[in-house]
């Protein structure tokens, strides 16, 4: 490890604790407050798009009607996107005459967008046509961040409001509509323009032949890639142009350009724990989130960065010295810094975008992403669904805390009961019965284990990593696992789906059963829950359901290959 | 059945917002405000002709050129991606030790076998390497060049890029951008590869 190194991962987080009040205030004003910014111009087009689309801005929903809107959503997107891919050969911009994508592949890649995972089984730049590049896959990037805010911000109003009797928690087409409109497009498009002044490409030309220095043929595959770019990164989607994703130069050209892909991955995430202080009307229980979010931030990036500067050992017993350390998968314009943080951004946030490849990382570098989907994506998280999610961690915590001192637990001042607990065990269960039964399955399967490109231990890891990060909706991949395959591609893109909604819904449910308690004042037997101590609290909590149920798991893959590693052994 | 229909719109109306207007918005401004970059980074050579793209990495083998890193998808723009070898397996392991072995041959003298020459990058188009591995070369290039090693050493100086800030990324050489420098300073290298001799064959290992 290196100062110069360490500089790089400060300075970041610097720029994204200057950004979360700003941002935060901003979001609070698009979602909850009464005038919108820029209402002249950006107001008509909110009111036409919902006008467009029929729906009634004053109508607020109940949890169950909020969520009925978003499945409904969902589900179209999953069959349009569908299509889109299977009949791309027919439809415009197809200038690399791409043919149909395969029926189980476009179902894993359809679910794959819609559920925000961006899990990428094909190669971008030999089978997507660049009209399913923008309106099959970019058209997700949008709507399901815009989603996963909306969750969040429901779920937020169920706990803060006090209104008792009231069970509604918003309008779910309203916050669609305006994480479009005030905040996802606009910031985007600035994005994509500084995308291209650095050089990533945004054009409609299919591949161009250039004959090599050398003499030989080189087939550059261009497209719109700067305007996907920027969602990409801003909506914590991860689903790359290219299969190389942002390790890419033609996405990721430069170490300036990756410190703002990370900047965005991470801005909506730490501005929405600002909103939700504004919306508890208590700032402290904002920062207390940011706080164990950054905790666990430090702690990853730390273990994966000093990995990394350790080495390959396989480069070492060569003989071969490396000073800077593993570049097996990595860039060198990035280096090894700025992949390891890269590497702990993509994982905390369900982002899934890639800068060097997590399959060649060291097993000890590698299990850092890996604990960061199992920790459930809360660290910072997906937009969106790291708050609600670290927000059932928060109701948890308070549940435990008001168990050890014998008193009904309450949280920003009302009871939670039996019911919410009962929603948030069952939040916190099917993460790991989708993780470990699927992954478990595969490896005692021999379609399972035909397509792994790794033996031992590490060809677990591959498996184990593949269906964390579906159920976490995360998208990265040790990729040498080819999971281009039926059962892969139908299993993972079940599990997409069931890591994304039998996880929302519980969280809206929650919402719902909170929204109209009566709140009750502090009193002396009251847990705090904007402190350092509730922030320890939560981040042992986290740690222990997340670290409890995958450490056999673990032992078996990336603990033992560290191991084995020592000793030289090869698979 | 009423939000079935408002389901239906929005997708529609969504889709064509941030799937087809936004990304055409973003490409006819791209197109018209900054062509080059928006279409690639091309380069050219003196005569004009496209040699490649200034940031994606070529494949060179011939003793007159700096190397690039080994790359999983043989430097191919429509495949791109890593080896995604983990450090246990036994083909990264093979893979270390040709390369080792067949760089030091063809580097007699120079050192060391730089770590960057035998591990494979993320996309398989890294286009850079650092300037201590350009370095490594230089001895190989100068000879095959029949030019001394100083003004190799010049034209290699000349194209060293920094961090960015001073403090982003890694100090870097782009290969390609070198190469074609060289070009320009001492023409093209003669194309068939000189054999070597045995006189220059070293010393097995």
């Amino acid at each position: 490890m290196t100062a110069i190194g360490w500089l790089q991962i400060l300075v970041f987080f610097a720029i994204i604790v200057a950004i979360t009040r700003p941002l935060g205030v901003y979001l609070h004003r698009v979602f909850e407050g009464d005038r919108q910014p820029l209402p002249r111009i950006l107001g008509p087009v909110e009111r036409g798009l919902l006008r467009l689309s029929g729906a009634n801005p004053k109508e607020e929903q109940t949890w169950g009607a909020y969520a009925r809107s978003m499945l409904l959503l969902s589900l179209l997107g999953v069959l349009v996107t569908y299509f889109i891919q299977r009949m791309q050969g027919g439809l415009p911009w197809n200038p690399g005459q791409m043919k149909a994508v395969i029926p189980a592949s476009a179902f894993n890649t359809a679910a794959s967008f819609t559920t925000n995972t961006n899990w990428q089984g094909y190669a971008g730049e030999s089978t997507m046509s660049h009209f399913t590049q923008m309106a099959g896959l970019a058209w997700h990037n949008f709507t399901s961040a815009a989603v996963g805010i909306g969750i969040a911000l429901a779920l937020a109003r169920g706990l803060t409001r006090k209104q008792p009797g009231k069970h509604t928690l918003g309008n779910f087409w309203v916050d669609l509509v305006r994480g479009l409109v005030y905040v996802l497009i606009p910031i985007s498009f600035a994005v994509a323009l500084i995308f291209i002044s650095q050089g990533v490409i945004q054009n409609l030309s299919g591949p161009l032949t250039v004959t090599t220095l050398e003499g030989g043929k080189q087939i550059l595959a261009l497209g719109p890639v700067a305007s996907q770019e920027a969602i990409k990164q801003l909506g914590t989607n991860g689903g790359g142009f290219f299969n190389a994703n942002s390790s890419h130069p033609f996405e990721n050209p430069t170490a300036l350009m990756n410190l703002l892909q990370l900047c965005l991955v991470f801005a909506i995430p730490a501005a929405l724990t600002y909103t939700y202080g504004r919306m508890a009307k208590d700032q402290k229980q904002g920062w207390a989130l940011l706080a164990a979010m950054s905790i666990l931030f430090f702690a990853g990036v730390g273990a994966s960065y000093a990995a990394e500067s350790h080495g390959n050992s396989a480069v070492a017993r060569a003989g071969i010295s490396q000073p800077l350390g593993n570049m097996e998968g990595k860039e060198v314009r990035f280096g090894v810094s700025a992949s390891a943080l890269f590497a702990t951004v993509t994982t905390d946030a369900s982002c899934g975008a890639v800068n060097s490849m997590h399959d060649s990382m060291t097993p000890l570098g590698g299990l850092v992403p890996l604990v960061n989907i199992q920790l459930g994506e809360v660290v910072f998280g997906g937009v969106g669904a790291g708050l609600y999610g670290m927000l059932v961690m928060v109701l948890l915590s308070v549940f435990i805390a008001g168990l050890m001192v014998g008193r009904t637990p309450e949280y920003l001042g009302k009871k939670v009961e039996p019911r919410e607990m009962k929603l948030a065990m069952l939040y916190v269960l099917i993460f790991p019965v989708l993780i470990l039964g699927f992954a478990g399955w595969s490896l005692v399967a021999k379609y399972g284990l035909a397509t792994s490109n790794n033996g031992g231990p590490h060809g677990l890891t591959e498996v184990l990593y593949a269906y964390s990060s579906a159920a976490g909706n995360n998208g990265s991949a040790f990729a040498g696992l080819g999971a281009n395959v039926p059962w892969y591609n139908w299993t993972l893109g079940l599990v997409m789906l069931a890591g994304r909604f039998f996880m929302i819904i519980p969280a809206l449910a929650i919402g719902g059963a909170m929204a109209g308690k009566k709140t009750v004042a502090p009193g002396p037997g009251t847990f705090p829950t904007n402190g350092v101590l509730f922030t320890l609290l939560l981040v042992a909590i986290i740690i222990i359901v997340g670290a409890l149920t995958f450490f056999p798991a673990l032992s078996l893959g990336p603990i033992v290959d560290h191991l084995v590693g020592q000793t030289g052994q090869v698979f | 059945m009423r939000e079935l229909t408002i389901a239906l719109r929005a997708t529609l109306v969504t889709l064509v917002l941030t799937g087809i207007l936004y990304p055409l918005a973003v490409t006819g401004l791209g197109q018209t405000v900054m062509p080059a970059a928006a279409n690639g980074s091309l380069l050219r050579d003196d005569r004009g002709q496209v040699v490649g793209s200034s940031l994606i990495g070529q494949p060179f083998t011939q003793p007159g050129y700096f190397w690039g890193r080994p790359s999983a998808s043989g430097y191919d723009p429509m495949s791109s991606g890593g080896s995604n070898w983990g450090p246990s397996s036994a083909k990264l392991r093979q893979r270390i030790l040709v390369e080792r072995d067949r760089l030091a041959a063809e580097h007699p003298g120079a050192g060391p076998v730089p770590d960057e020459l035998v591990t494979a990058s993320a996309s398989g188009l890294d286009p850079h390497i650092s300037p201590a591995t350009a370095r490594w070369q230089a001895a190989r290039v100068a000879r095959a060049r029949g030019v001394d090693l100083a003004r190799v050493d010049t034209v290699l100086s000349g194209t060293i890029e920094g961090r960015e800030l001073g403090f982003l990324g890694e100090p870097r050489v782009n290969v390609l951008v070198l190469n074609l420098a060289l070009d320009r300073a001492f023409g093209r290298p003669l194309p068939p590869p000189p054999p070597i001799t045995p006189a220059d064959t070293p010393p097995a290992r």
